[in-house]
């Protein structure tokens, strides 16, 4: 069977969807003619016309409001964020319209908004940003990052078919570098549910997004010294796998909270608070973060590389938290 | 600005004038309904909140009464209205009761919004009533969405859009303006230009004369009416919603008017010059109505009396029922962020 690439796995999920369910649309910059700057729409506006697959002036906040006014009326659009960094345009459609409506006066809004986010390719400050926190604080919204092509296709047709706004945040770093066989049947990933990419003993590396891949690599190392990793994929923030994650942290009593995202006001910050006010008792260790630093994400390669948490950073950490 | 900058003559000038008026019972509708939003407001506003009974902000649209009622009056059950905060004429005409209105500014759980958001902020999707939010001017891209869902689904339905001369100054408002004019859906934007935005006035929201000026940079019709003649605003709006109908796109109309408030209940207005106040309370858009229907026969002095008894006996109807009305359990505060299968 071929294997099939994450961003093909994207393409195919929302294809599907759009065959199946005529409410389905896309809408963003360069989608149509182009097949989007990653080509995740590519060949969609031959298939499905322009009528649903639409190219738009660069209106990020317009693309999202017209997602929520197409949302309301019974359609289940797809915004495409062409970078993941320009969301902070449609903020404000996304917090304060989309979020809320259901909260105000009951009135489901079920968009999905997508785009490319993360570093690692030297896209710089606008290109690699990893905005998912700004989403994950707006009750109303689900978020989630997918790190494998299954899941990658599973989130997506759960997210177009989800009742509420899901913010659907995609790695490009991935987009080709990742690739696995594909069931044929019409699978989905529920949202709100991790999966345990690698079980473990010694410590449980909580991370996601491409990360998950960091984290299997350092477990690869560190078995040779007879430390055993759990590695777990929380693949969606918003709602979060609360039970996973205690039930990791209870077995392993020790835990590394890893991502791509900056440390302050990371989901790191928010896990490291629930598992000490549920797990405390299990705990063997302290609650070790492995994140970017506050900093903009920068250009240059070295800069790069030093921003991003490396093999090696948990590696370290995880040997200091073994002998601890 | 100085009353000799709103010189009548210039007013007159601007303005299209109406070419046609519609049947006698739509003219009693239009009264009526300028006259309940009035009295309504009148009631929240001078009576409601200073009792106490209303908590947080109330925001009316005393002399603005014509815009929504003259717009929305001609529109279709399946249309669709994105009402702003001085356009409560619009949820009146779309059905929703006076009850459920008083309730939502009396926050109980019976209002609109069960509780969970006040005042103007109401809306259903029932009466395809869109609620505002107080970042102005999200409604525009929303209403380009409604529009397109119409075109793309192939549904001869139109979206209303109101605002204020202060919203225009939002990239919201440029943005989904325009994709509108793109695209060419079925909307009619609405401006309200009360002339002053909160405290400030339209010289600092803009350095063009008029909001419709604006049309022309996206590519679609913008016309001035004064929308203190509820006629000017049905007539425009009568056109823009059979072109919107008919897949010609989208119309900007301006209506001048003037807001004769503060900002909000608690603001006095201090800084608006008194002679303004002046000179459009003689433009009284209910006043001048009146004047015009009685002029025609269509309703005498006792009429209007009747008409205003009746008003008042609805409005303390749903009053006394609101009242009464249950206030939201404190923990609904958890209920309905998401979907919960019932």
């Amino acid at each position: 069977m071929a294997l099939t690439t994450y961003v093909e796995a994207i393409r195919q999920g929302i294809w599907e969807e759009m065959e199946k369910d005529e409410r389905v649309f896309v809408l963003g910059e360069d989608v149509g003619i182009y097949g989007g700057a990653f080509k995740v729409t590519a060949g969609m506006l031959e298939k499905f016309g322009e009528w649903r697959i639409i190219d738009t002036p660069i209106s990020e906040s317009a693309i999202v409001g017209a997602a929520i006014g197409a949302a309301l009326m019974g359609m289940r659009p797809i915004a495409e964020m062409q970078f993941a960094d320009f969301i902070s345009c449609a903020f404000d459609q996304i917090t304060n319209f989309a979020a809320k409506c259901r909260y105000r006066w009951g009135a489901g809004v079920p968009i999905v908004v997508r785009g490319p986010s993360g570093g690692g390719v030297h896209g710089g400050p606008f290109h690699s940003q990893n905005p998912e926190m700004y989403f994950v604080h707006t009750p109303g919204l689900k978020v989630v990052c997918p790190s494998t092509a299954y899941d990658a296709k599973g989130l997506i047709k759960a997210a177009i078919r989800d009742p509420d706004p899901v913010i659907y945040f995609e790695h490009k770093f991935l987009y080709r570098r990742v690739k696995e066989e594909l069931p044929t049947d019409d699978f989905v990933v529920p949202i709100g549910k991790a999966s345990i990419r690698r079980p473990g003993t010694d410590i449980s590396v909580l991370t996601y997004g491409a990360m998950v891949y960091n984290a299997l690599d350092a477990a690869k190392e560190l078995e040779r010294e007879g430390i055993d990793l759990e590695v777990v994929d929380l693949r969606s923030l918003l709602p979060f796998d609360k039970e996973t994650i205690l039930e990791s942290v209870k077995k392993t009593n020790k835990v590394i909270l890893l991502h791509e995202d900056t440390r302050i006001g990371g989901f790191a910050g928010e896990l490291a608070a629930i598992i000490s006010d549920e797990a405390f008792e299990y705990l063997d260790g302290p609650i070790r973060r492995i994140t970017a630093p506050d900093t903009p994400v920068p250009y240059s390669p070295p800069l790069e590389e030093f921003f991003l948490p490396k093999v090696s950073d948990i590696v370290y950490v995880a040997r200091e938290l073994y002998a601890y | 600005m100085n009353v000799k900058d709103i010189n009548p003559e210039i007013l007159a000038r601007q303005v299209v004038p109406p070419t046609r008026l519609p049947p006698d019972q739509t003219l009693l509708d239009l009264l009526y309904y300028m006259k309940l939003t009035r009295e309504l407001e009148f009631r929240i506003e001078r009576k409601l909140y200073r009792q106490g009974k209303i908590v947080g902000g109330v925001y009316v649209g005393r002399g603005q009464e014509a815009i929504a009622v003259g717009s929305c009056i001609n529109l279709r059950a399946d249309d669709v209205v994105c009402p702003s905060h001085r356009d409560m004429g619009a949820f009146l005409i779309r059905g929703m009761s006076l009850r459920t209105i008083l309730a939502q500014y009396m926050a109980r759980k019976t209002g609109a919004t069960r509780g969970k958001d006040g005042n103007m902020h109401m809306g259903d999707l029932k009466h395809n009533l869109i609620p505002f939010v107080s970042m102005l001017a999200d409604n525009v891209p929303v209403a380009a969405g409604i529009g397109l869902s119409f075109k793309m689904r192939g549904q001869d339905r139109v979206a209303l859009c109101f605002f204020g001369d202060g919203a225009t100054s939002r990239g919201d408002w440029h943005e989904g303006v325009n994709m509108a004019s793109v695209f060419k859906v079925p909307v009619v934007f609405i401006c309200n230009n009360n002339q002053y935005a909160y405290s400030t006035p339209l010289e600092r929201q803009m350095a063009v004369e008029n909001v419709a000026d604006r049309a022309e940079a996206y590519g679609l019709p913008g016309e001035i009416v004064d929308g203190n003649d509820v006629l000017a605003v049905w007539d425009a709006a009568t056109r823009a919603i059979e072109r919107a109908r008919s897949g010609q796109g989208p119309t900007l109309i301006e209506c001048k008017t003037f807001r004769m408030t503060g900002h909000s209940a608690h603001d006095d207005a201090g800084y608006v010059p008194a002679e303004l106040f002046e000179f459009w309370e003689e433009r009284d858009p209910i006043n001048k109505f009146e004047r015009f229907l009685k002029e025609r026969g269509i309703i005498t002095a006792s009429g209007i009396e009747d008409l205003q008894k009746r008003i008042h006996r609805e409005i303390d109807e749903a009053i006394q029922i609101a009242e009464k009305d249950p206030f939201p359990d404190p923990e609904d505060c958890l209920k309905d962020v998401y979907y919960e299968e019932s």
